[in-house]
């Protein structure tokens, strides 16, 4: 288990310095500058504080040298400083990863609490209308578009039922997280249900099931001994990949509800070209996908001692 | 099937503007002390810094006008500048040197009392020669400022302090400061805190609310400033302002009266209009922004003929645009300076649509069959793509072939600064100072500093040069107006509209100011809730 650790976490050093160097030179050559969306409002900047401005933040200097500082910097966890706030980017960093962290969890807890369960008894039930209805929710639940569908939770919940707040953090309780976790949550329970479903259908029509049923095996421990545990490798591979992408896919969701996470600092770097920034909110997401995908790699040993990594 | 409209026009809703009339608040009630009074920042997912000094966007000013005070605040009843932190200023005959007599009870939050030290400093920041801070295009006009700012002085020798709460301040050229000194980055900041190094987290103004709390990319919370200076205000005990860049979230939250403001986009302005209810609460307001089509006459050779520019004008049915895409949430331009500037000429009219005479135009400047141009634009709804796309068949019917460039917003302006497009079409600011606006044209101005056009042309600097000479305010705004007339004439850009930004707001909020230089800039001291309030 060690070995593998070591292993993947080996790994994660060239994709992260690829992705360093990527997004490095993406926001180096693409148009537009942090001085000059400073003035897309139609408020018109003055040339000699734009200059300025582009040698405060060291823009003035040669592509390569930029290159070198950031690289270097990272590497001892220095993202340098925010173009829009001239603060820390790992104090903004840190003040919305638990807001998207907390939502990305809920979001996938939700997933995980119905999408299972649901591909489950679909699969335990094939052709009933238990899996007719499940597979035909989970397929509208894949086609529908996040912003379109945190709209509609807020239009009935918030607006018609007056059970939660249409939007904001609140005091990060749970009222207020509800409908962006569900309107996050609903893509990968619908991928979630339907892959456990086939991966259970899979299993079920396996020879060694066969061949425990045979043996007298109780029809429910043939399901939780050998079906459940078999079909666990598939569900937890989407699980992880799901999760580890989720926080990336917030943006919008976090957007809609003016929620305080990294997905809405994105946003705003972007469109401000605020590159510093840009670069350490998707370090960080590079990074979260790759810690979940390494936990992923070590659930699968300890779900099945059979695997094993070259 | 009501249900059903609604949440259609909820999905199509998305950020906009547009021109006009100012409404003010019902006034008839005595203001109520306490509640809350919980704003919404629309432009954007969150504010980019609380330093006011560092930020010339719309947005951060939504705050800054909580927190932070300057010298002069904008008086939107009489349209014009008003003494914010002295009690009264004394002019030299010649304009030049301005004497101010400093309010003496006007306190930090951190419990100071400001004095005319704290102006001298505020001002030298913003000078900073290693920082890049907005505010200098401002105080520059203060003698001594640029000394400052190139690293030859380490003070501003214009601005002189005479007692504790006396400061003088010699202009290097005759302006009115109030036009200057009333924008949020000439904030007045008290150094001892900014000096701290957490300013942004832990900001301290003049302001009549002080900072609690501040949740990035989701609200400011502030409370109020016991202290402040005006008797009996602020009325609220609280202000929160909730960052909503999403207006269809905006809807949702305003009738859910979860929100007390919303700016609206021409969607919502036509269902909250057609709303019995809702149109109750609207406010308008013609505020200072031109939305038009620039002609770079350096790259393209027809733009420079004065016909085909105002063939152009002619050929495009703008009011039909105004009326059917941005759903008559703006008014129509009749010439650069908007209609809520003082020296708008009410009796000027904008170009008819007449595309013949288009043609005619055309062919007198020996372009009988027309020609081709690329037109830059970005995706905004009321001054982009949709519109663009809705001229070209306008434009083509009289020859002329435009093909759109689109870009992001954010590389419009380095755009047109560089000169690197044929034309574009954006929204600039176009007020309230309507001499440093017109002077976007002067041919001296280079195009960094905002002569996008290349414009050139001798009768329009003499009268500007004349303007900014004249010591008579009238005779001055006379001259602007007749700068502003030669430039409908010369037609440099297509004039398309000006902004009619509309915000709704709720039954129990009172004390807004249809302010034309930004609408969302609302100086809260003078908001307040009545009983109605659902927050206690």
């Amino acid at each position: 288990m060690l070995l593998v650790l070591v292993r993947r976490v080996g790994n994660m050093v060239p994709t992260l310095a690829a992705v360093i160097a990527l997004i490095f030179v993406l926001f180096s050559v693409i148009p537009g500058s942090f001085m000059s969306g400073l003035g897309d409002d139609g408020r018109t900047m003055d040339p000699a504080v734009m200059e300025r401005m582009r040698k405060e933040m060291g823009l003035d200097q040669p592509l390569l040298e930029r290159f070198v500082k950031y690289a270097g910097a990272t590497l001892v966890g220095d993202l340098g400083t925010s173009f829009r706030t001239r603060e820390p980017v790992t104090k903004l960093i840190a003040g919305r990863l638990w807001p998207s962290l907390k939502l990305t969890m809920a979001a996938m807890l939700v997933a995980m609490a119905i999408g299972i369960p649901l591909g489950f008894v679909a699969a335990l039930r094939p052709g009933s209308l238990v899996d007719t209805v499940s597979m035909v929710g989970a397929v509208s639940g894949l086609s529908l578009p996040k912003f379109w569908l945190g709209l509609l939770l807020m239009y009935f919940f918030a607006l018609q039922l007056k059970w939660l707040p249409s939007f904001g953090y609140g005091d990060g309780g749970l009222t207020h997280l509800i409908l962006p976790a569900i309107a996050l949550g609903v893509s990968p329970l619908a991928l979630l249900a339907r892959t456990t479903r086939a991966a259970v259908l899979d299993v079920l029509n396996a020879d060694f099931v066969r061949t425990a049923r045979s043996k007298g095996m109780s029809e429910r421990r043939v399901v939780t001994w050998h079906v459940m545990r078999n079909a666990l490798v598939l569900v937890v591979t989407t699980v992880g990949l799901q999760f580890g992408s989720l926080m990336g896919q917030a943006v919008v969701v976090e957007k809609l509800f003016s929620w305080p996470g990294l997905g809405s600092l994105l946003v705003d770097s972007v469109f401000q070209r605020d590159i510093p920034a840009v670069q350490g909110c998707i370090l960080v997401f590079v990074l979260f996908f790759l810690v979940i995908n390494t936990l992923v790699d070590l659930a699968y040993v300890a779900i099945d001692p059979r695997i094993r990594y070259g | 099937m009501k249900k059903l409209m609604w949440l259609t026009a909820v999905a199509v809703a998305v950020v906009g503007f547009g021109a006009a009339e100012a409404q003010q608040t019902p006034q008839t009630q005595t203001p109520r002390k306490g509640g809350t009074v919980r704003m919404t920042a629309p432009y954007g997912g969150s504010l980019t810094s609380l330093d006011i000094h560092t930020s010339p966007r719309a947005q951060d000013d939504i705050a800054g006008k909580i927190l932070h005070r300057t010298l002069y605040n904008w008086d939107s009843a009489k349209a014009q500048p008003a003494l914010e932190l002295a009690k009264e200023v004394a002019v030299s005959g010649d304009g030049m040197v301005y004497t101010y007599k400093l309010l003496d009870n006007a306190y930090f939050h951190n419990g100071r009392r400001m004095t005319a030290d704290d102006i001298i400093w505020s001002y030298t920041r913003i000078m900073d020669p290693t920082k890049g801070f907005p505010g200098a295009r401002y105080v520059r006009f203060i003698k001594g400022a640029v000394d400052v700012e190139k690293g030859a002085a380490k003070e501003i020798s214009g601005l002189r302090k005479i007692d504790d709460f006396t400061v003088e301040m010699t202009l290097a050229e005759r302006v009115n400061p109030g036009l200057l000194f009333f924008v949020g980055v000439t904030a007045i900041l008290p150094k001892e805190e900014v000096e701290k190094g957490n300013f942004n987290s832990n900001p301290v103004g003049l302001g009549p609310f002080k900072f609690v709390e501040h949740v990035p990319g989701s609200r400011l919370v502030t409370e109020r400033w016991e202290k402040f200076y005006k008797p009996g205000k602020p009325y609220a005990d609280k202000v929160i302002v909730l960052i909503m860049g999403e207006a269809a979230a905006r809807d949702v939250a305003f009738r859910n009266k979860e929100i007390d403001t919303s700016i609206l986009g021409p969607v919502q302005y036509v269902a909250y209009m057609a709303d019995p209810v809702l149109s109750k609460g609207i406010l308008e307001v013609a505020e200072m922004f031109t939305r038009s089509m620039v002609m770079n006459q350096a790259s393209i050779k027809p733009f420079q003929d004065k016909r085909v520019r105002q063939a152009i004008n002619h050929a495009i049915d703008a009011e039909l645009i105004v009326k059917r895409l941005a759903k008559d949430k703006a008014y129509r331009a009749a010439s650069w300076l908007p209609s809520s500037s003082p020296a708008f000429d009410k009796a000027m009219k904008p170009y008819a649509f007449d595309p013949e005479k288009a043609k005619k135009l055309l062919a007198e400047a020996g372009y009988p069959n027309g020609f081709e141009f690329e037109w830059t634009t970005s995706p905004n709804e009321s001054w982009g793509l949709p519109i663009v796309e809705a001229v070209l068949p306008m434009l083509n019917r009289v020859g002329i072939k435009a093909k759109p460039k689109l870009i992001e917003t954010t590389v419009l302006t380095e755009t047109a600064m560089k000169g690197t497009f044929e034309a574009y079409i954006g929204s600039n600011v176009t007020g309230p100072d309507s001499l440093a606006t017109l002077k976007c044209f002067h041919s001296k101005t280079p195009r960094t500093a905002c002569n996008y056009t290349a414009f050139n042309n001798a009768e329009f600097d003499k009268t500007l040069d004349a303007a900014g000479q004249a010591a008579d305010p009238e005779k001055q705004l006379e001259l602007i107006r007749t700068a502003n007339a030669i430039l409908y004439d010369e037609a440099p850009v297509w004039f398309f509209n000006y902004n009619k930004a509309v915000m709704a707001y709720q039954p129990w909020l009172h004390g807004l100011q249809a302010n034309p230089t930004e609408l969302a800039h609302q100086y809260p001291e003078e908001l307040w809730v009545d009983e109605r309030s659902p927050v206690k």
